[in-house]
């Protein structure tokens, strides 16, 4: 973590200063901690992306290409026709005010244009002035204003504080979701190659590798056994964990971070030991080894480029359907995205479990299913012999992450599980969740290194949810189901909340599941003693949190 | 200025009403309305259109509610729709009962070990409610303007508006409590720093402009006490399309008249369209169904993307080195 960050106490006086003149002359200060590194042009060059270069948010040129503005506003006219979103949000705002307050980031930061309202404000003043009949004769008089260079680094700097989690459009009387005016203006910053390193860095990796990390396959076939050989440590047991295998019932897609991340690492364990106890006829794959796609926070363009793999590599294997790991974004793409954009799957099956002949006609279209729904009907028919006990020294609470809650309504299954598999679950405070959940403050690409005051602001309205348990639970494990939360949360907890750690359902569910001929577990997934049954602090496997936030 | 400048507007137009209802008398009683409303109306099918015309390339709902998935898991139709009857569920709720609103919360910072808290605020919710309300019920009184008999369920109405017999003529709720929510919206504006900071020129344009007409018209109907026989002529012949101008009306109904064609005018070119743009917000009139139904995007274009043969061919020797299967050796 940067040793400048101020102390908790300190960064938790918001201050809330608007400028008395207004907000429409563009000021942006990039100040150190609260912006991300520009993108690096190989990666832009690697995904034919237009106008790489060298240049950073700081410079005083961004080396616009010529004519720039033009680009930009004709990209705005084009995505005004191709998206009624677009066209809808930008006319209808009657600035009520109702989401102002409801941002993460403007609660933390205090900082006026980080109100969603603003924010769209900052792109929706340009379509007044350029594409508004009011606009174009009355200027300014009627909230217009004019492209320039200013305006467009406020731009930078404010939708790339945007972590598109949708909470503000819940409070819309429109429905207005800012999420997807930061989706365009982040398109039409694309436009003039303007990026930021975080998000193209994983594209290009992922595009060429299949994953985010740029692992290659072998190094994907080594963390997965890893993996295996440290499940077998813990419970005796040797599982198989088939990668690119034909012909196999279940194509089984993770985000990348699971196999190589901590406490993401723990998760993977709990998957492995779970399909093996059910003799699970499945594969992963290492062409389609990432669940996330970073596409989401480029391009829609970039979003199907990437999630093309997935159903590619359920052809080309020849499984009946897929099923999906936790990730929150991930979800959004599936849920939402997939099925229009690379569907439709005719070759594949409506998803039925194996085990106990469920079928998921939910997913009948799609022909992918979220692991907590497979894992709760698992659990519903009694197929799994549960011990929770064996997470008794965790005290439990639950982070909705912002897609699954959102962009598709995934919040009973999470809590059916893992009310299954522990005995201490304590929910935080009504309005930071379900589909009032708060962001981890570092979605969307934002979860870097130098955006960690931004970040660490941005994530105090769930800190400080997760500070109430505490104090009044005892709680010290927060749960999720997404990656990002897991890489991010960490810092975060160590941040605000210290005493918490972070961890996924399904290590949760591994923990308590009693595998057939297994070895007296004296150790949880984690490696911590279990015979005291008391909440040891060490962290035996992969980088340490911050590392793990920092390269993840 | 951003007060200011929508202030002298209305006053500027207030007084051309006041001028034109005693001078340019057909013009104002007259051309205009019909102007207006035929701004308003041909106004609005252009918005809505123009917002159709342009597709909805991916389902995107927001869902405020459990999915539909496992069948023992109850799903929320009203919040996270599964099908139309949710989805209309939904927009009547948050149409005639702003349910978003409802929602609505003030967030605020404890110091001390900090404290984020979230308190209900009903405040805007109630307000915004009562106001659109409270106009819709005027409107709709208004009618008795513009068609003889009255039917019955108008003066039922009116009876309703004014069960308290407070004065003479008897006192409407409508009328009070649509100038004191206007007056909440209008001071909230001013008075909180997030607020006064979003708010533009055309905010305060849009509800000075609408206080401008509560006013006049109460001012009608309490003390200028204006014939309203004479009013029903005007009415009733704009409404058969052979308008009569009768002698005696005032000047204050002369502002009256312009300010609300001016009105007509105004919302399918402001942000007062939201009254039809509500109807269309893919967050809120979508099924979420994605994964059982499969959504077209009419754009959809080939991309270039990178495929298993190629992935392989730039892997193949160290896929076969770990002892990956390939396809080709
Ligand atoms: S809640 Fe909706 S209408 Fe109100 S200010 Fe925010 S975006 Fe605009
Ligand atoms: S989508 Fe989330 S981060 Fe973006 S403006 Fe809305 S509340 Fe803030």
């Amino acid at each position: 973590m940067s040793e400048k960050l101020k102390k908790p106490q300190e960064l938790a006086q918001v201050e809330f200063k608007p400028a008395p003149q207004g907000w429409m002359d563009p000021t942006v200060e990039f100040r150190k901690g609260t912006w991300n590194y520009a993108a690096v042009p190989e990666t832009l060059e690697y995904l034919d992306l237009p106008y790489p270069r060298k240049w950073q948010p700081t410079d005083d040129d961004w080396q616009l290409p010529d004519g720039w503005e033009q680009i930009i506003l004709t990209g705005m006219r084009e995505r005004l026709k191709k998206y009624r979103s677009f066209q809808v949000f930008m006319d209808c705002c009657v600035r009520c005010g109702a989401c102002a307050d409801k941002c993460h980031y403007f609660i933390g930061s205090g900082d006026p244009k980080n109100m969603p309202v603003l924010r769209a404000e900052l792109l929706r003043s340009v379509y007044r002035n350029d594409f508004t009949t009011a606009g174009k004769i009355l200027g300014s008089i009627a909230g217009g204003r004019k492209l320039t260079v200013g305006v467009l680094k406020e731009w930078f700097y404010y939708f790339y504080q945007c972590t598109e989690c949708r909470r503000c459009s819940v409070f819309c009387p429109y429905g207005i979701d800012t999420a997807e005016i930061t989706m365009m203006a982040r398109e039409l910053m694309n436009l003039v190659g303007l990026s930021i390193e975080w998000i193209c860095t994983p594209l290009s990796n992922c595009f060429r590798t299949g994953n985010h990390l740029g692992i290659q396959p072998h190094g994907f076939k080594d963390s997965i056994e890893f993996a295996v050989d440290e499940l077998e440590e813990i419970t005796g047991i040797r599982v198989d964990a088939p990668i690119n295998k034909k012909g196999a019932e279940i194509l089984f897609i993770a985000p990348s971070a699971d196999y190589f991340a901590s406490p993401h690492y723990f998760t993977l364990l709990g998957y492995l030991a779970l399909f093996h106890e059910i003799g699970l006829d499945y594969t992963w794959s290492s062409y389609a080894s990432e669940g996330g796609n970073f596409g989401l926070f480029h391009s829609t363009e970039m979003i199907k480029r990437l999630n093309a793999k997935m159903y590619a590599e359920a052809k080309r294997l020849g499984v009946k359907w897929i099923l999906g790991g936790e990730c929150g974004h991930m979800w959004r793409v599936i849920h939402q995205y997939m099925n229009t954009l690379n569907g439709p799957a005719d070759f594949l099956e409506t998803p039925r479990s194996p085990i106990t002949g469920t079928t998921f006609d939910h997913a009948s279209s799609t022909k992918m299913v979220h692991i907590t729904e497979f894992t709760a009907d698992l659990i519903r028919n009694n197929k799994l012999n549960l011990d929770p006990s064996r997470n008794d020294h965790w005290r439990t609470t639950f982070h909705d992450s912002c897609n699954p809650a959102r962009a598709m309504g995934l919040l009973e299954e999470p809590r059916y599980i893992i009310k299954s598999v522990c005995n201490n679950f304590f929910e935080m405070p009504e309005n930071t969740i379900r589909e009032q959940t708060f962001c981890c403050g570092s979605g969307a690409g934002l979860g870097t290194d130098e955006n960690m005051e931004m970040r660490m602001r941005g994530g105090m309205p769930r800190a400080n949810a997760v500070q109430f348990v505490h104090d009044e639970h005892d709680v010290n494990l927060l749960l999720c189901i997404c990656a990002i939360d897991k890489a991010t949360l960490s810092p975060l907890m160590e941040y605000w909340v210290p005493e918490v750690e972070v961890g996924g359902i399904h290590e949760m569910v591994g923990n308590a599941l009693i595998m057939k001929g297994e070895k007296e577990r004296d150790v949880d997934l984690r490696g911590q003693d279990l015979s005291g049954k008391t909440h040891a602090d060490e962290s035996p496997a992969g980088g340490s949190q911050e590392e793990v936030a920092a390269n993840a | 200025m951003r007060i200011l400048i929508p202030l002298l507007a209305v006053v500027v137009l207030i007084a051309i009403g006041t001028v034109g209802g005693g001078g340019a008398r057909y013009l104002f009683f007259v051309v205009l309305p019909y102007a207006g409303l035929a701004i308003f109306v041909l106004g609005i099918v252009y918005r809505v259109i123009h917002w159709a015309r342009s597709p909805v390339p991916f389902r995107i709902p927001t869902s405020c509610g459990q999915q539909k998935s496992l069948p023992w898991i109850r799903s929320n139709n009203q919040e996270n729709p599964h099908n139309m009857l949710g989805v209309i569920w939904r927009m009547i709720l948050e149409v005639l009962f702003f349910r978003s609103l409802f929602r609505n919360t003030t967030t605020e910072i404890r110091q001390g070990p900090p404290r984020v808290l979230h308190n209900p605020d009903k405040w805007l919710w109630a307000s915004s409610l009562l106001f659109h309300w409270s106009l819709l019920i005027i409107l709709v009184r208004h009618f008795k303007y513009f068609v003889e008999p009255v039917p019955n369920w108008i003066i039922g109405l009116q009876n309703l508006d004014g069960f308290f017999q407070i004065g003479l003529p008897v006192l409407l709720l409508t009328d009070i409590v649509v100038v004191g929510a206007l007056s909440y919206l209008v001071l909230r504006r001013l008075w909180e720093a997030k607020l006064r900071y979003i708010s533009l020129p055309a905010d305060y344009f849009a509800l000075f402009l609408l206080l401008g007409i509560t006013g006049s018209g109460i001012y009608l109907r309490y003390f200028d006490k204006s014939d309203i026989t004479l009013a029903k002529q005007l009415g009733t012949g704009l409404l058969s399309f052979a308008p009569v101008v009768p002698e005696g009306l005032g000047a204050t109904f002369g502002v009256h008249l312009f300010l609300v064609s001016i009105l007509l005018a105004y919302i399918p070119l402001s942000k007062l369209v939201h009254m039809a743009g509500v109807f269309m917000s893919p967050t809120r009139n979508m099924v979420n169904n994605n994964r059982w139904e499969r959504h077209v995007n009419p754009w959809d274009y080939p991309v270039t993307v990178h495929t298993y043969e190629e992935y392989e061919d730039e892997f193949r020797d160290v896929m076969k080195a770990a002892e990956l299967p390939v396809e080709k050796d």
